[in-house]
C-alpha cells in the first residue's frame, strides 16, 4: 500500500519500454520474437569495462528481417588497446558513434519485450544492465536464452557438462564465420545457431513449447 | 549506418545473376530489405495452389527442389544462388509449381517491388529474370493453352525475349463515336478491338468481350457513345517489349491487348495493338502457327516439313506429360489439315471439277482422332449417286483424284495400307448408295471378315467435301443395326476375341512367334480391346457422331451412370496406353506397337499392368451384356 510513495520516476523512454510487459500476450514459437544480439566490450569485466558496440537482428518465425536490425557503436572514454586486436573498434574510427546513453535507449526501444537470445547472454544482458544502473535504471525485463544451454538441451545428457563457444558452434554447425567479433555479426550467427538448434529440438521433441527453452540455472527473473 | 549483415548480403549476391548486374546502389538497397529465412529439410516454402508470395527467393544456403503437380515431378534443383518462385512477378496468383528444400537451407527473400524495380533498372537483368521465368513456368501440366504454347519447348531457344510482331495500323475512333459504328467498324475489319484515341493518343479500347458483357446483356444501348463502355486507361507498350514481357503484363493485368505507343506510355502516338493472339502466332511451333503454314503451304515438300514439326511438337508434349486428350485434338487437327490440304492440291491438279458432290472420309484410328504417330493411312471416298450411263465416268474421275491424294499422303509421310485400304481401292470408292447396301451387307450377314471390316469402316470421319452424303452413310447404319440386332452381338464377339493381356501367374501375354516373337504387342492386346468396346458399346446405345474412344466413354458413363466408374477407369488406362505406345513410337522411331518387356523399368511395367485392370472388367460386362456364351 506504500508501494507508489517509493515509485521513482521514470524518464519516458523506459516507461515506454516497461510498458511492453504490462500487456499479456499468448506467445508461441511462431509468432514470438526473439531479438539475437551481441555486444563488444572492452574486456570481460562487468564493473569496469565498457560496451563498445551492440548488434541485434529479431527473429520471428523463421525469417530474419534485414531492413529491421540494430548496430550501434559507442563513445567511451575507458580505451583498451587490448581488446581492439579482437574487435576492430578504435578509439576514433569513422563510424558514427553514439553516447552510452543514446545507444541504450536505442537498444530498449529495439528490443522492446522481445525475448534475448544471445551466447552467453549472462554476460551480455549483465553489461548492459551495468549500463542501465549508471543511467540509475532498473535491469532489463526481458526473458532470455542462451544459445550454449540451449544446444546443451539438443544434446545426449552425457554431454551436458561440457562447455561450447561460439567458434564451437560455428564448426559444429558449419557456419562461414564471417565477421566474427563485430557485434552484428555474432547477432547473425548466434541467430542462424539458434534457428538450427530449434530445429534440432523440434527433431527430438515435436510438442515443442516456447517455455520449454528457458532454462532454469540462475534465473534472475524470479528472485 | 553500418550494417554489416546487408553487407554479407550485398558480397553474397554480388557473385550471382541477375543481382550482379546490377549496380551499387540498387543493390545495396536490395541487400538491406533482404529477409533471411531458414528452413530445415523436407519444408515445403510454397506449394502449388497457394497464393503467391509478394517476394521471390533466392538459395543463400542448402538445395531447394522445384516439383510440379500433384504427381510430384522434381524439375528443377536450386543451389547456392539460384533464384525461384519468380511466379511473384504476376500478382495475384497462385503457385504452379512447389517448392521443397532438400537440404537445411538458408534462403533470402526479396520483395516483388524490388523485383521489378530491378527489371526496371537494368535490361540485362531483366532479359534473364525473363527467361528464368519462362523456364519456371515450363511445366507440363499448365491447362491454360496460351501459356503451354508460349512455354512448350522453350527452354532452349529462348524466343521469349524477342521482340513481338505487333498489328500495325490498329483500327481506332474518337470518343464521340457511337457502340455501333465501332462494332460496325470492328467487323468490317475482322478485328476483335478497337482503340479510343485523342490526338493520335490511346485514351480507351473495347473489345469483343465489352461488348458481350457491355452490350449483349443490355446493360449499355448500342446508340450511346463508346467512352460508356471503354476500358481506360490502356494499358501501353513501345515496339520494342519482347513476348515474354508482354505476356507478363497480360497476365498482371489479366487483359488480352497492349497498345504500341512511340514512346511506350499513354501520352504519345498510337503505333500499333499487340494481342494475346499475336503473340501465341510469335511461337513457330505451336498449333495455329502450324496450321497456318499447312494452309499456306504449295507443295506436299513443304506439308512433310510441318508433319515433321508437328511430330517435334507431340515429342515434346508426350515427355511433358501433357494430357493426352488435349495431344490428340491437337495432332488430329494438324492431320486433318494437312489432308484437307493435298485433298486441295489434288483437285487443283484434275482438269475438270468433279462432277458430283463428294467426301472424304478418314477410317481407323485417324477417324478415331487417336493418330499420334505417323502410321498407315486409311480412308475411303464416298460420291452422290448419279445415273448409271454416268457412272462409270464419275467413278474413274474419284478413283484417278483418289490415287493423287494418296500418293501424296504416302509422300508427306503417312504410308500406304497394307490391305489396301484406301480410297484409290475401287472397293472403298463408291457411291453413297453403295456404301448403304455394302454396310447393309455386312451387317446382316456378319462373317468374321465383314465385322472386322466394321471395326474399322465404322469409325469414319469426314476431312473433306459434302457432309449430307456422310450423315446418310450414318443414318443407313443404325437403321440397318435395327433391323438386325443380332449383329451387334457378332460384333461384340469380335471386341472380345482378344483376352485380358495377363496370363494366370500375371505375366504379359506376349507374342508366340514371328518377327516380334516374345515382344508385347500393346496395341491389339490393349488398345483395340478397349476401341472395340467402346465403339460396340456406344452403336448399342445409338448414339451417332461420337468416334473417339474417350469421348466414347464418356458418352457412355451418362447414359450408364450405373457404370460410370467401370467407364471412367476405361478412360484412364486408355489414355495410360496411349501416352504410352506413342512415346515407345517416338522414341524408336516406329509405330510403337510391339513393346519389348525385358526394355521396361519396373515401374512402366507396374503401370502398363495397372491398366489392364478395366479391359478384363469391360470384357466381362460385354459378356454378360450380350449373351455371348451363347454364341461361342
Amino acid at each position: 500500500m506504500f508501494g507508489s510513495l517509493f515509485k521513482k520516476e521514470y524518464p519516458y523512454f523506459w516507461n515506454q519500454y516497461s510498458n511492453h510487459f504490462k500487456e499479456k500476450k499468448e506467445l508461441n514459437l511462431k509468432n514470438a520474437r526473439f531479438v539475437v544480439f551481441d555486444t563488444e566490450t572492452t574486456g570481460l569485466d562487468i564493473k569496469n569495462d565498457r560496451i563498445l558496440s551492440i548488434g541485434a537482428i529479431s527473429i520471428v518465425g523463421n525469417s530474419i528481417d534485414v531492413a529491421h536490425s540494430l548496430e550501434v557503436y559507442l563513445n567511451q572514454e575507458k580505451f583498451n588497446a587490448e581488446t581492439v586486436k579482437i574487435h576492430g573498434i578504435l578509439k576514433t574510427g569513422n563510424l558514427t558513434k553514439f553516447s552510452e546513453e543514446d545507444a541504450v535507449i536505442q537498444f530498449l526501444n529495439y528490443v522492446r519485450d522481445g525475448i534475448l537470445v544471445a551466447h552467453h547472454v549472462d554476460f551480455d544482458v549483465s553489461i548492459i544492465n551495468k549500463a542501465l544502473s549508471r543511467m540509475n535504471l532498473p535491469k532489463l525485463k526481458n526473458k532470455r536464452i542462451d544459445t550454449g544451454v540451449l544446444y546443451k538441451k539438443s544434446l545426449p545428457y552425457t554431454q551436458t557438462y561440457k562447455h561450447f563457444g561460439l567458434d564451437e558452434l560455428c564448426e559444429v554447425y558449419k557456419i562461414t564465420k564471417h565477421d566474427r567479433h563485430t557485434a552484428s555479426g555474432d547477432a547473425y550467427i548466434a541467430a542462424i545457431i539458434f534457428q538450427k538448434v530449434m530445429a534440432s529440438l523440434k527433431k527430438k521433441n515435436e510438442n515443442l513449447q516456447l517455455t520449454d527453452l528457458f532454462h532454469t540455472e540462475r534465473r534472475e527473473g524470479l528472485l | 549506418m553500418k550494417n554489416t549483415i546487408a553487407e554479407r548480403v550485398y558480397d553474397f549476391l554480388k557473385n550471382y545473376p541477375p543481382f550482379k548486374m546490377l549496380n551499387k546502389e540498387l543493390l545495396t538497397t536490395i541487400s538491406e530489405n533482404v529477409k533471411i529465412l531458414y528452413f530445415e529439410t523436407d519444408t515445403k516454402i510454397f506449394k502449388i495452389g497457394e497464393p503467391v508470395d509478394d517476394n521471390f527467393y533466392i538459395v543463400k544456403d542448402g538445395a531447394v527442389g522445384i516439383y510440379s503437380a500433384e504427381k510430384n515431378t522434381l524439375i528443377d534443383k536450386c543451389g547456392e544462388g539460384d533464384i525461384f518462385g519468380l511466379r511473384a512477378l504476376i500478382r495475384k496468383d497462385k503457385y504452379k509449381l512447389t517448392a521443397l528444400t532438400h537440404e537445411e537451407s538458408i534462403i533470402y527473400s526479396i520483395s516483388s517491388d524490388l523485383l521489378e524495380e530491378i527489371m526496371r533498372n537494368n535490361t540485362e537483368a531483366k532479359e534473364f529474370i525473363l527467361k528464368s521465368f519462362a523456364t519456371d513456368n515450363n511445366t507440363p501440366e499448365t491447362k491454360d493453352l496460351a501459356l503451354d504454347d508460349l512455354f512448350a519447348d522453350q527452354k532452349s531457344s529462348f524466343v521469349e525475349v524477342q521482340s513481338v510482331q505487333y498489328s500495325e495500323n490498329p483500327i481506332t475512333c474518337t470518343i464521340e463515336t457511337s457502340i455501333k459504328e465501332a462494332a460496325l467498324s470492328m467487323s468490317q475489319h475482322k478485328v476483335g478491338s478497337i482503340i479510343i484515341t485523342q490526338n493520335e493518343k490511346p485514351i480507351g479500347i473495347i473489345t469483343d468481350k465489352d461488348l458481350r458483357f457491355k452490350i449483349a446483356t443490355g446493360k449499355f444501348g448500342i446508340e450511346e457513345k463508346v467512352g460508356k463502355i471503354m476500358s481506360s486507361p490502356v494499358i501501353t507498350c513501345n515496339k520494342e517489349i519482347s513476348i515474354a514481357e508482354a505476356q507478363l503484363n497480360m497476365l498482371k493485368y489479366n487483359i488480352a491487348h497492349l497498345c504500341i505507343t512511340q514512346d511506350g506510355t499513354n501520352d504519345s502516338k498510337l503505333i500499333g495493338i499487340l494481342s494475346e493472339h499475336d503473340i501465341v502466332l510469335s511461337y513457330g511451333n505451336n498449333p495455329s502457327v502450324l496450321i497456318k503454314e499447312i494452309k499456306r503451304a504449295k507443295d506436299t515438300s513443304t506439308l512433310k516439313l510441318v508433319r515433321q514439326k508437328a511430330q517435334q511438337l507431340l515429342k515434346a508434349y508426350l515427355e511433358q506429360n501433357v494430357d493426352i486428350v488435349f495431344i490428340s485434338n491437337i495432332i488430329s487437327h494438324v492431320n486433318e489439315a494437312i489432308t484437307q490440304q493435298l485433298i486441295l492440291h489434288a483437285l487443283d491438279e484434275m482438269n475438270q471439277k468433279p462432277p458430283v458432290d463428294f467426301a472424304w472420309l478418314s477410317l481407323g484410328s485417324m477417324g478415331r482422332n487417336e493418330q499420334f504417330l505417323l502410321t498407315d493411312q486409311d480412308n475411303a471416298l464416298v460420291f452422290d449417286d448419279v445415273s448409271e450411263k454416268d457412272y462409270q465416268k464419275t467413278k474413274d474421275y474419284f478413283l484417278a483424284f483418289a490415287q493423287k491424294v494418296n500418293d501424296k499422303l504416302n509422300q508427306v509421310g503417312f504410308e500406304f495400307c497394307p490391305a489396301d485400304v484406301m480410297a484409290r481401292n475401287p472397293k472403298w470408292c463408291l457411291s453413297v448408295t453403295e456404301w448403304k447396301n455394302q454396310f447393309n451387307h455386312w451387317i446382316v450377314s456378319p462373317t468374321n471378315e465383314k465385322v472386322m471390316l466394321c471395326t474399322i469402316f465404322f469409325d469414319y470421319r469426314m476431312v473433306y467435301g459434302k457432309h449430307d452424303l456422310v450423315k446418310q452413310m450414318t443414318q443407313s447404319i443404325y437403321h440397318s443395326i435395327e433391323n438386325f440386332e443380332i449383329f451387334l452381338n457378332f460384333l461384340a464377339l469380335n471386341a472380345t476375341q482378344n483376352p485380358p493381356p495377363l496370363s494366370f501367374f500375371r505375366n504379359f501375354l506376349v507374342e508366340a512367334g514371328g518377327e516380334h516373337k516374345n515382344q508385347f504387342d500393346i496395341k491389339a492386346r490393349a488398345i483395340m480391346p478397349l476401341v472395340d468396346a467402346a465403339r460396340l458399346l456406344i452403336l448399342s446405345h445409338k448414339v451417332g457422331n461420337c468416334n473417339n474412344t474417350i469421348l466414347r466413354y464418356k458418352q457412355l458413363a451418362k447414359l450408364e451412370p450405373q457404370n460410370a466408374e467401370l467407364y471412367q477407369s476405361c478412360i484412364v488406362s486408355y489414355k495410360n496406353l496411349l501416352h504410352f505406345r506413342s512415346l515407345q513410337g517416338i522414341r524408336k522411331g516406329d509405330s510403337g506397337r510391339y513393346v519389348d518387356l525385358n526394355s521396361l523399368c519396373k515401374s512402366d511395367k507396374l503401370r502398363l499392368r495397372s491398366s489392364f485392370k478395366p479391359i478384363k472388367d469391360i470384357q466381362e460386362l460385354i459378356d454378360v451384356r450380350f449373351r455371348l456364351a451363347h454364341l461361342r
